[in-house]
């Protein structure tokens, strides 16, 4: 093997990659921009449910109880209402996410002790910020119903000191605002690298085979070995590259800093990237056009980042699913990630994670290679 | 490393196939050093099937070659750092200029600095790219493409030269460069191995292959082909030619017929001249002129192949 090769081989890719406008915005815009994007734009968390209210019980208990939810944060009063018909319309149009409906004696039932009635109308079409928004009603719910229970015993019994009641404070670790940016942001990261590195590397060596240059390659001294390194080695450089911007850019724009080793970081991803590099050219030697290198692609895409854990946890997934998300290699990578990122984790604890990334990765590279070799050699 | 083989390339019974259909079929070739050898043939004869196994690309599925004395399966990369192969399609980086496409192939050649910088200005000299150095490859044009791909073949100095129909698609006045250099090439002691479907072109060569099937079906220089023809060839002038053809194919002595526009070429054997006159007058047809030619290659070419598809 030549490595002063490998390095002119390196040189000219790279050169080709900086000369081209279209390709470079890909490389190094398109991670800061899906960062902004997944950062900013889509957020999971739920804190703006556009509320109407119909209080047809129309007394002070019922006005309390709509300040309350106004009060909690997570809902903004939109409209009110004065006839049940108009509950349908609203929704329907999407005019507003939930109505709450305080039928009417909801104050009377208090007064007499009997368990009054709330009915919050939500849409489902969105069912994850149904079920938050849920579970935030609740809340309101049972800490106004709470208030009075004490309200109740103090006025039984005259004395405000003796009330019984469990305290259950919730204490979230690592993201303690529960922020989804910070969820996100090693997601990101992770497809960044998992596109950048797979897809480019497939096209640059398809798209040699397609303008005819791998053939002119193929008759002069050069190896199979040298011309896969020269050629997946510039698109490692280029995500690390690209690892370093989004740290940055998470870093001073989203406050989202990493809590463990950076060092360790870059470590693994290089692990993982072998995989990536690997299946890259794996899905060069099945294509014969950039188009196909491109669906083919895709072909990948979909199960890594709908089956590792980015946008739905493995917990929630039916069994047998989750038996499949141990044969992707993103699912071990992710867990690395979020774990150095948000908990700070070493090696002690990652080290299963790692020798998982690590198998995957020379398993995959020795089989592209192969292959490789067998076309071109 | 001196090497001074007896043959610059040599195959024998090479064969290929692509699933059922046999591209190459047992072809035999013994091409001397130092000259152009034209493999001439139809579209689909086998002609860049055959190039491809002898630069390495491609592996036979029978039979051996050697290429400047090294066999081309036990010993790829020494044949590799011998040769240069231009293919059919224009295959260079066009988003690289003409100086950096030189200078990249000049580095995986691993030519040394000083030797690289006095062959870029020869190849930059004879192809006259020299002015368009810093011109991305593909803003150039068609015949100074195909000059800049010639170039990158030879920044290594390669003792064998594999052009796979070079000039197709080119201007007859660049086609007229191209052949120039080649054969300044050849002054210098570099092999030729070049396909052309075109006559004029194999015209050109030392010695030709006519191949078909993926078969050599005669080798020759271009002289000794024409005069193995059997029968003289007459050319008819009419108004017809098409009508002149129909009333000579019934003649038993006429070998062939090919209509060139208003003419007509006739390989006939024997008394050509009275059969041909008899033919047209019993069948009415008027001729301007008839008189006797030298057999063109794509005479000889047409005639071979129209008796081997009788057969």
């Amino acid at each position: 093997m030549n490595w002063r090769r490998i390095g002119k081989l390196m040189k000219k890719e790279l050169l080709q990659t900086l000369r081209d406008r279209r390709l470079l915005g890909v490389l190094f815009l398109a991670p800061v921009f899906q960062l902004f994007l997944f950062g900013y734009a889509v957020s999971t968390d739920v804190n703006h449910v556009a509320t109407a209210v119909y209080d047809a019980d129309r007394t002070a208990a019922s006005r309390q109880l709509v300040e309350r939810f106004m009060r909690s944060g997570y809902f903004d009063y939109r409209a009110a209402l004065d006839h049940p018909a108009q509950i349908d319309h609203l929704l329907n149009t999407g005019k507003v996410q939930m109505v709450l409906h305080i039928p009417r004696g909801f104050a009377n039932d208090l007064q007499r002790g009997r368990t009054a009635q709330v009915q919050s109308i939500m849409d489902g079409t969105d069912s994850t910020t149904a079920g938050i928004a849920a579970g935030y009603v609740e809340g309101v719910v049972r800490a106004y119903a709470a208030g009075i229970s004490v309200e109740r015993l103090v006025r039984a019994r005259g004395v405000v000191s003796s009330v019984p009641g469990i305290d259950a404070r919730l204490r979230v670790w690592y993201n303690p605002e529960l922020k989804s940016v910070q969820f996100m942001v090693p997601g990101v990261l992770c497809m960044i690298l998992l596109i950048i590195t797979m897809m480019m590397t497939a096209l640059a060596i398809v798209k040699e085979k397609e303008i005819g240059t791998l053939e002119q390659l193929i008759v002069t001294p050069i190896t199979a070995t040298e011309l896969m390194l020269g050629k997946t080695l510039p698109f490692l450089l280029i995500g690390l590259v690209d690892l370093a911007a989004v740290l940055l850019v998470a870093a001073h724009v989203f406050h989202v800093a990493v809590a463990g080793s950076v060092l360790l970081l870059f470590a693994i991803s290089i692990l993982f990237l072998m995989t990536t590099l690997g299946l890259g050219i794996f899905i060069s030697t099945i294509s014969k056009t950039q188009h196909e290198a491109t669906l083919t692609s895709f072909f990948f895409f979909l199960p890594f980042i709908l089956l590792s854990g980015f946008m739905f946890p493995v917990e929630n997934m039916p069994r047998v699913v989750q038996w499949i998300t141990y044969a992707i290699p993103l699912r071990y990578f992710l867990e690395v990630i979020r774990g150095i990122f948000l908990k700070g984790n070493d090696l002690s604890v990652l080290w299963p994670h790692v020798l998982v990334l690590a198998a995957f990765g020379i398993t995959i590279i020795s089989v592209s290679a192969w292959r490789f070799q067998k076309r071109v050699g | 490393m001196m090497h001074n083989p007896e043959f610059a390339i040599r195959a024998a019974g090479l064969r290929k196939c692509f699933g059922s259909i046999t591209a190459v079929d047992d072809l035999n070739l013994d091409v001397t050093p130092g000259e152009i050898f034209g493999l001439v043939g139809p579209d689909g004869a086998g002609k860049t099937t055959t190039m491809r196994m002898l630069c390495g690309i491609l592996h036979p599925d029978a039979g051996s070659a050697e290429v400047a004395g090294f066999d081309v399966r036990r010993d790829p990369e020494a044949v590799k750092r011998r040769i240069g192969y231009m293919p059919q399609r224009f295959s260079l980086y066009g988003d690289l200029t003409v100086a950096e496409n030189l200078f990249f192939f000049a580095n995986i050649y691993q030519v040394p600095r000083e030797e690289r910088l006095r062959k870029e200005a020869e190849v930059l000299a004879f192809s006259r790219l020299a002015p368009f150095r810093t011109r991305q490859a593909q803003y150039l044009s068609g015949g100074m493409k195909q000059k800049l791909a010639l170039a990158c073949t030879l920044i290594h100095t390669p003792s064998v030269l594999f052009l796979d129909e070079p000039t197709t698609g080119v201007d007859p006045v660049s086609r007229r460069d191209f052949w120039r250099i080649l054969y300044d090439l050849v002054k210098a002691g570099v092999t030729i191995f070049v396909s052309t479907p075109y006559m004029d072109e194999a015209e050109r060569c030392n010695r030709i292959a006519l191949v078909n099937r993926g078969r050599v079906a005669i080798c020759d220089t271009p002289e000794g082909l024409k005069a193995r023809m059997r029968g003289e060839m007459w050319e008819v002038v009419a108004d017809s030619a098409r009508q002149a053809k129909m009333a000579l194919a019934s003649v038993p002595a006429v070998r062939g017929t090919q209509v060139f526009g208003d003419r007509l070429h006739v390989m006939i054997e024997g008394d050509g001249e009275a059969a041909i006159h008899m033919a047209l007058q019993r069948a009415g047809v008027t001729a301007a002129g008839v008189r006797r030619i030298a057999p063109g290659l794509e005479d000889v070419f047409i005639s071979l192949f129209s008796e081997q598809s009788d057969e």
